[in-house]
């Protein structure tokens, strides 16, 4: 770019090519009926997508009974984690709005139509829900909005303080939800075999992206390594699960541990997790090894040439630039981990997918996998797609920082 | 000055490597060691001599013939061939579906392209899993019964899966069989004959057309020259509760396999899209300049350059398709891991099973990246 406007005259500074401009007609004719083929191909896709959409309304508004969904709700969010403690559950949500609006408002810059609307989210859904959840769910409102407000003060310092609580915050959920122990003080312990549906679900996500990360880190720089038996225990390691499915590591996990550890009673749902971390971390590593192979021969010559071991190389020099270069690739498999939990319900857990088995063998609820099937996976969709969407902001701000 | 012999750099990296050794060969031994111990305590000893056991259960659908009187390892034979008939149908038809959604992305037709964005955001932010049970629960075991099967030309839906039209193979399909491979042979003869004189020659030749006209006129006068018709077209007649005739496919197949290849095609539609983009502009302009057509240009100038970003993430894609099929177990397809499933549950031979599905799935994914890796050597760019 900078090359060809340097070469170009300084006097006659280089206007922007104008804009084309389209009446709605003339919009209509560039972008569906330019060819006779194009305008035979909107006809019958323009069909074709009416009456779905029309006998999707239809049903979706008049058949559809969406009881089914606002019965079990509470059911479809926590499954059976007790009543009592349910509230820390929802502490989880509000120190997460915290943390979002305060990084909304440090990082997010010039994104104020984004910002006002994801506030509106938990206000709006305060409307539709009751009792409870709608204290809890003006509480969550609140929270964003007074980290939100809170970012605007003194920034210097607050950046530190954010990226620490989202360092401390995944450790913090898992301790929340799981408690301290003790029968029944306000942290009790909640055993495993009562997290489910959607708590379960990203309970396994944190879990597996808290523990597989420096596992597939260490994999990755084994893989790297130029010690040949360290660097042949990771390929073996790292290809082979990534050569089978995730079920049958998921099984293995559920047969073989017991088997390897007698005495040691391991609950089901901490199996499922123990694959689902040896699972990602294979994945994991072959991302960050995309990573390390991008840094140029010369950091690592630099490094040495200014007397750091191996050791500090790594963690000081190569590491950040590897993975910051990788951060996008990174949360694209977070996601596909997120998706992957629902694996578990084959091996017996109640996840969301578990707990919507269960909802549809309930008698009253007969027969309609339809709309439970279409719930859980819009649960999926949503949060996937936020995901998403941050991952595409975070590389384009990446691009342009660079 | 001579160093310590602790201080030397090789003395530390084959240390550290029998160290990291050690500890790995420790662990392994510890965990065999309780393993062994766990299954002497339940009295199962190691070994495969089970497999020659009759597996006593049935199988809902196989490719060969299978009765509960047969042997475990036949069961899993039968399994492994439902794992390779869904994972070799969905990857061809994924591909077909994938290169339309791709080139249907980058359509000028603003509808088309849009449409296309949706199918693959709703595929791509939606575990498989749920769309399989949503697609064997919500639809296919939603269909009428067989009496009230819709009706789609020959063809039939209903809650029984679909029935379609088939051939019966009758005395003569042998005899057909030996036809069709010497059709084969002299096609893939005149399309080398055809290329060795376009390379000699230097002019474009028409290779494709002559080549599949060879096969089909072999194939048709065969058919004709043949006392009797190889086949015998027989289509499905409803009869008490089932299909009578013809080919069905069970509602199960049917959901895996249009589960996979929607889920697939979505990503490989990505897929070919971002081979396409990657192609500069400048090098259509430059081919258009040159005066080849559009045809010509997409076949000599496009496809080949956007082929080589395109196989390394559609063999990918590929593996995934596979390892999904495995998912199968979930909506009651007897794939490999189903009736290894099934096999664990009656004899609790849980190590040796997981131990032969892991090392099936390594050798299918391995065959298929070799597979993959010659054809992208063969397509890659032959750089100085």
């Amino acid at each position: 770019m900078s090359t060809t406007t340097t070469s170009l005259p300084s006097r006659a500074e280089a206007l922007p090519p104008p804009t084309e401009r389209y009446t709605v007609l003339g919009w209509l004719h560039k972008n569906l009926f330019s060819t006779w083929y194009n305008a035979l191909l909107t006809v019958i896709f323009g069909v074709v997508v009416i009456l779905l959409l029309r006998s999707a309304l239809e049903w979706a508004l008049t058949q559809a009974r969406w009881e089914v969904i606002t019965a079990n709700l509470r059911l479809f969010m926590v499954g059976q984690y007790p009543a009592a403690a349910t509230w820390r559950a929802w502490a989880c949500v509000v120190l997460l709005a915290l943390l979002i609006g305060l990084s909304w408002g440090i990082w997010g810059r010039n994104q104020r139509a984004g910002a006002i609307t994801f506030g509106a989210l938990p206000f709006l859904l305060a409307i539709l829900a009751q009792g409870e959840a709608r204290a809890a769910l003006l509480i969550v409102g609140v929270a964003g909005a007074i980290g939100f407000v809170l970012s605007r003060w003194r920034s210097a310092q607050l950046q530190r303080i954010s990226i620490l609580g989202w360092v401390i915050y995944f450790p913090l959920v898992i301790l929340l939800i799981s408690g301290l122990g003790g029968a029944d003080g306000p942290l009790s312990l909640v055993t495993t075999n009562l997290w489910g549906g959607l708590l379960l679900t990203l309970l396994l996500t944190v879990v597996g992206i808290v523990f597989s990360f420096p596992l597939g880190v260490a994999l990755a720089l084994g893989r790297q390594s130029s010690l040949p038996i360290v660097r042949a225990l990771c390929v073996i390691y790292i290809e082979v699960i990534r050569g089978v499915p995730l079920i049958t590591v998921l099984f293995m996990a559920q047969l073989m541990l017991p088997l390897f550890l007698p005495g040691v009673t391991i609950d089901r749902v901490v199996r499922a997790m123990a694959g689902i971390v040896l699972f990602s971390a294979a994945y994991l590593a072959e991302n960050v090894r995309g990573g390390l192979q991008a840094i140029p021969r010369g950091q690592y010559e630099a490094a040495r040439a200014l007397g750091l071991n191996t050791w500090k190389m790594m963690l000081l020099i190569i590491l950040p630039q590897a993975l910051r270069a990788v951060i996008p690739i990174l949360v694209g498999q977070f996601i596909a981990l997120f998706k992957d939990t629902s694996l578990v319900v084959i091996v017996g857990l109640l996840d969301l997918m578990g707990i919507a088995k269960a909802v549809l063998a309930q008698p009253d609820f007969l027969g309609l996998q339809a709309e439970v099937y279409l719930f859980v996976a819009l649960v999926y969709g949503v949060f996937c797609y936020l995901m998403s969407a941050f991952s595409q902001r975070l590389e384009a701000r990446l691009n342009a920082a660079r | 000055m001579s160093r310590a012999f602790w201080r030397d750099d090789r003395f530390v990296q084959l240390a550290a490597q029998l160290f990291v050794l050690a500890i790995v060969a420790g662990l392994a031994f510890v965990l065999v060691q309780n393993m062994a111990a766990s299954l002497q305590r339940q009295g199962i000893a190691l070994g495969f001599g089970f497999l020659d056991n009759a597996a006593g259960f049935d199988i809902g659908e196989s490719l060969i013939r299978y009765t509960n009187t047969d042997t475990f390892a036949r069961a899993l034979l039968v399994g492994l061939l439902n794992t390779l008939l869904v994972s070799v149908l969905g990857i061809i038809l994924a591909t077909v579906l994938g290169v339309i959604v791709g080139i249907a992305r980058l359509s000028g037709n603003w509808l088309v392209n849009r449409l296309a964005w949706l199918f693959i955001e709703l595929m791509r932010n939606v575990p498989l899993l749920v769309l399989l049970i949503f697609i064997y629960t919500a639809f296919f075991l939603k269909l009428p019964r067989a009496r009230q099967a819709i009706r789609l030309g020959p063809i039939y839906l209903s809650n029984r899966g679909v029935a379609m039209p088939w051939g019966e193979p009758t005395e003569t399909w042998p005899i057909y069989l030996y036809i069709i491979i010497a059709a084969v042979g002299s096609a893939v003869l005149v399309a080398t004959g055809l290329r060795l004189w376009q390379e000699r020659s230097g002019r474009p030749k028409p290779i494709a057309l002559p080549a599949l006209g060879t096969f089909a006129t072999m194939a048709a006068v065969g058919w004709l020259v043949l006392p009797q018709p190889p086949l015998t077209i027989t289509t499905p007649q409803i009869a008490a509760f089932n299909f009578r005739g013809g080919l069905v496919l069970t509602p199960e197949f049917m959901a895996l396999l249009i589960g996979l290849v929607i889920y697939t095609a979505a990503f490989i539609g990505e897929v070919v899209r971002a081979g396409i983009q990657s192609v500069p502009k400048g090098q259509v302009e430059a081919a258009r300049a040159l005066g080849l057509n559009g045809r010509r240009t997409l076949q000599l100038v496009v496809f080949p350059q956007a082929l080589r970003v395109i196989i390394p993430p559609l063999t990918s894609q590929y593996l995934n398709l596979t390892k999904n099929s495995s998912l199968a177990v979930a909506i009651g397809y007897p794939d490999l891991f189903a009736v290894s499933g099934t096999i664990i549950n009656q004899t609790g031979r849980a190590v040796e099973m997981i131990a032969v599905v892991m090392g099936v799935y390594l050798s299918v994914s391995l065959l298929t990246s070799l597979l993959m890796n010659w054809y992208n050597r063969r397509v890659r760019l032959v750089e100085r």
